[in-house]
């Protein structure tokens, strides 16, 4: 060891349940130096800091392989505090902050300077000691000005910009007296363009004080602007770790998504282009919680299958459930030259459009009903099928429920003892069948399917994709599928459109390199080819 | 070039921040309280009661009622809704007023014997509610209603059925002529008891502690001006400071001239005969004191943040369950106290009966006086005593001279405790949805 290093990670290995998500990572940072974590997805970055963290979920699941040291001494962390001792600060993606306190209350939380006084000296206890707001005021205001935020320290943090509270979050954690080191976790995702360049020149003026700092995102000019070196992560694998000097963003982002595609055969691609457009989508907003949607135009034409791409957050998922009336959603949808009323799920439902929730356990299934409940009620509610109707009397048809479950059991092979089976008791692959047997029974149109293969085994994936690949070709079905994983997309779908920042970046056809589909995902494909490439 | 940016934009920010007085929302956030207000007023003016009669009346509640009100502050600081457990302290400081009664301590001793005996009692109450409520969070107003409605029977089951069955108590005041079973009513003014104990330790007239509040608050606002500049408190204002000289004088001047001006008109001159049981309101004084001092001490601070947000708080390390187990039992034993109280001065305690409706009093006082399910104050909770009690004290007559019947006054009293309590859970959830939406 020529450097001393402030953190070393070497060879990382984790395990859940079988499934390897890192394969011996190494990461070491220098004191001063702004090392940038990039991946995608599911590449391992935030088990990688889970494990520097040593949060709950690492151990409870047979804790992890490799060596953490700062500063030259091997630590063993069981516990986020006992990291924070070490040094270890964290700067979180989503706002640990709490609205109706002051700044000098959030930063100093639970680390309040105290005072004695006559009832704390009788008990020798702190908890009965007065608050010391005149030094937690001063430490705050260092923390503060270190940072260049001009904010009186006993404002309120509620209706502050989000671009403060970032900041707030950062003096939280420099406050603490002896940070070595400092993750953020994706702070700019949430930024405006300035916002974000004020943080990343707020990391380089700490990064002068000798802090280590650990940068994850996904943005990639903001790597080129602010690390000093970069490490990048592939599904739990080190792809390469290089300094800023010897690489430029095309090839990150290559490196980023790099991966062997297998592009299905798409001869009849040319025919299909000049079908009609079954669904058009013009300037779509919905406003789903961490996935926004801020204005989309997408043409579907009939008969394809349409892979919607892009990051966790940038609003792909929010495209289906705006579709679908289930978040508040303005804009305009036409489908089949009909003007689709908005925020109306029952609406969508009837006009043929069926959805495959990325929510299974939560929307997609009632997990406490039998296999067969959940194949038709969709159906029933929306279509009244099997129902024996008497006047104004329905009653269910429970025959003809059960000719069409088993159908649907073989038809989708649901591995089940019979439909009467509750469909907690299924494995995923099998739940995920369900969810698209029920779509099918509606006779959609217009198939969503969000997240198909998410948290279900490698061979169940396969079955779902050709399930889905099998529908598009046999019954003509039109297939919207989000996923954040774009290898699936590439293999089954027609064309891609990838989602960042609300907005379609662009539209790729899955032969497309992985250098633009990289730059797409990263947002950066615009920046460099101009706004005519799509 | 950075940083001065950085300033612009937060100066506008704060002006945001803070905007000037607004008088719709000023409305909006404390329309229950102007409402109360107005009704207040006209139940005066309707009832056609004499001022003393009134002035008196709520002098005795004010001292009565104000300790158990103040007792639901704390659970609403540490985000746990309003407590309707404090029945539950209630039914401790009723157990140990039979024990005491029993054992025939009477006055101050007596009284002090009770407050003893009813502290682990309340402290093992509270820890059990508090345990409770961790199991049930984010339901702790109905949770804590329905605790006390179960530890109503168990409390029934032990006053009913244990003493005398199993408990030997030989004492034909207290045990019903069967031998088993505690009576009805119990009077505390027997043979001296704790009737009284406290409120007449020393009464004075009411205008005379005027004038001492009065010079009390004259010194203090002297001390902010002069102090207070010399160690730079620039927040608070100087008109702040001068309106509370201001306020002293008028205390001072009010007081003494109902002391010591001859010719006062007759209505106006019985008012000096009302009595400040000093005691007493002492001792609410000292609670209030106490729910000020503990928000500024560091377990205050976990309270507020448990409050604010459970999940940052155990991130950031404070022991959540901990915290409100401790703010339950806090207020479990002040409630215990405010019974103590309240019996004191009622004089008979109605055994089964005494303690089941003060939640719903309590609660819909403090609602009345502005504060909501997770914002309350020592000022709300003091207004919503004077307003709640003042409309308590003239529905009757004014029922009576408006309808010709003063059981349509008593209907309305129940009506606006349970009225008030629902509307203000109502606007509340009215007021976040709004909130919600407009963001």
């Amino acid at each position: 060891m020529q450097e001393e290093y402030t953190l070393q990670m070497e060879n990382i290995e984790k395990e859940y349940f079988g499934n390897r998500v890192l394969k011996g990572v190494n990461i070491s940072v220098k004191p001063g130096e702004i090392h940038a974590l990039l991946g995608e997805n599911g590449a391992g970055k935030s088990t990688l800091m889970n494990i520097l963290f040593g949060m709950p979920v690492i151990h409870s699941t047979g804790g992890f392989g490799g060596e953490v040291s700062i500063c030259g001494e091997k630590i063993n962390i069981q516990s986020p505090k006992e990291a924070m001792e070490k040094g270890i600060g964290m700067v979180h993606q989503e706002f640990m902050l709490i609205p109706g306190f002051t700044l000098t209350e959030n930063i100093k939380l639970n680390r309040e300077r105290l005072k004695g006084n006559i009832i704390s000296r009788l008990f020798k206890k702190d908890s009965h000691k007065f608050l010391d707001y005149k030094e937690m005021n001063r430490d705050s205001r260092r923390s503060l000005d270190m940072l260049g935020i001009g904010i009186e320290e006993w404002v309120t943090v509620a209706g502050l910009p989000v671009g403060y509270m970032q900041f707030i979050e950062i003096a939280r954690e420099i406050d603490k007296s002896n940070i070595k080191i400092l993750v953020f976790d994706e702070p700019t995702a949430v930024l405006a363009e300035s916002e974000a360049n004020n943080l990343l020149k707020a990391m380089k003026k700490l990064a002068k004080t000798g802090i280590a700092i650990l940068f994850i995102t996904h943005r990639l000019d903001e790597v080129m602007y602010a690390a000093d070196n970069v490490t990048i992560l592939r599904d739990g694998e080190l792809v390469a770790t290089r300094k800023k000097e010897d690489t430029n963003v095309l090839e990150l982002a290559e490196l980023m998504v790099g991966r062997k595609v297998e592009v299905s055969n798409k001869a009849e691609e040319e025919s299909r282009k000049h079908k009609e457009v079954m669904l058009s989508i013009k300037g779509l907003k919905v406003n789903m919680p961490g996935e926004e949607v801020k204005g989309i135009d997408l043409d579907i034409r009939n008969g394809e299958i349409i892979g919607i791409g892009g990051l966790a957050g940038q609003g792909k998922i929010g495209i289906a459930n705006g579709l679908m009336g289930l978040y508040e959603t303005t804009g305009e949808i036409i489908l089949r030259g009909e003007k689709l009323k908005l925020n109306d799920t029952k609406e969508s439902l009837t006009k043929g459009l069926a959805f495959v929730s990325e929510d299974r356990r939560g929307v997609g299934l009632l997990l406490e009903s039998s296999i067969e409940h959940n194949v038709t009620i969709t159906a029933l509610q929306i279509k009244g099928k099997f129902l024996n109707r008497y006047g104004i009397f329905n009653q269910i048809d429970s025959k003809k429920i059960r000719e069409h479950s088993l159908k649907m059991i073989e038809d989708l092979d649901i591995r089940c003892t019979d439909p009467q089976q509750l469909t907690k008791r299924l494995s995923g692959g099998n739940q995920q069948k369900v969810c698209i047997a029920r779509a099918l029974t509606l006779q959609p149109d217009v198939l969503l399917v969000s997240e198909p293969t998410r948290g279900i085994d490698i061979g169940a994936k396969k079955l779902v994709l050709d399930l889905l690949v099998q529908l598009n070709k046999e019954l003509g079905m039109t297939i919207i599928m989000t996923s954040s994983e774009l290898a699936e997309l590439r293999s089954i779908c027609d064309r891609i459109a990838i989602i960042t920042e609300g907005r379609v970046e662009g539209i790729l056809r899955p032969g497309d390199s992985d250098r633009d589909f990289g730059l797409m995902m990263a947002g950066e494909y615009h920046k460099i080819h101009g706004k005519e490439a799509i | 070039m950075a940083e001065t940016n950085n300033e612009q934009i937060t100066k506008e920010d704060i002006k945001e921040l803070n905007p000037s007085f607004n008088v719709k929302s000023f409305f909006q956030d404390n329309i229950v309280t102007i409402l109360f207000v107005f009704i207040c007023i006209l139940g005066v003016q309707l009832s056609k009661l004499p001022l003393f009669f009134i002035a008196n009346e709520l002098l005795v509640r004010i001292t009565r009622n104000s300790f158990l009100v103040l007792a639901l502050i704390i659970p609403v600081l540490a985000g746990m809704g309003l407590n309707f457990s404090i029945v539950i302290g209630a039914m401790a400081a009723q157990i140990s007023i039979i024990i005491v009664t029993h054992w025939g301590v009477t006055g101050v001793p007596g009284f002090l014997l009770c407050a003893f005996l009813s502290f682990p009692l309340a402290v093992l109450f509270g820890n059990l509610i508090g345990r409770l409520l961790n199991k049930t969070k984010g339901q702790e107003m109905i949770t804590s209603m329905i605790a006390s409605f179960f530890a109503n029977g168990l409390y029934q089951l032990l006053f009913l059925f244990l003493v005398g069955k199993i408990i030997p108590v030989n004492n034909p005041i207290l045990i019903l002529s069967k031998g088993v079973g505690v009576r009805n009513t119990i009077d505390l003014s027997r043979n001296g008891g704790i009737k009284y104990a406290l409120d007449n330790i020393l009464k004075v007239p009411i205008f005379n502690v005027f004038m001492g509040v009065g010079i009390i608050i004259i010194i203090y606002g002297v001390c902010k001006l002069y102090l207070g500049n010399r160690y730079g408190f620039k927040r608070i204002s100087r008109v702040k400071q001068i309106s509370i000289l201001i306020l002293g004088l008028i205390v001072f001047i009010t007081g003494y001239i109902f002391t010591f001006s001859e010719d006062l008109p007759n209505n106006l001159r019985m008012l000096t005969n009302l009595k400040l049981p000093v005691v007493t309101s002492l001792t609410v004084i000292v609670l209030c004191l106490f729910n000020f001092i503990i928000v500024k001490t560091k377990l205050g601070q976990d309270f507020r943040t448990v409050g604010q947000d459970k999940h940052i708080a155990s991130v950031s390390g404070i022991n959540v369950d901990r915290t409100r187990i401790i703010a339950v039992t806090i207020s479990t034993v002040l409630a215990a106290w405010g019974q103590l109280i309240f019996l004191q001065n009622i004089g008979t305690l109605n055994t089964y009966g005494s303690h089941v409706q003060i939640a719903t009093f309590a609660i819909a006082a403090i609602l009345i006086g502005g504060a909501s399910v997770s914002k309350a104050t020592i000022g709300q909770a003091l207004l919503g005593v004077v307003l709640f009690h003042t409309l308590f004290i003239v529905s009757p007559k004014a029922a009576k001279e408006l309808f010709g019947d003063a059981q349509i006054g008593e209907f309305f009293r129940n009506f606006v405790a349970y009225g008030v309590i629902g509307v203000s859970l109502g606007l509340h959830a009215w007021k976040k949805t709004l909130k919600r939406t407009k963001k």
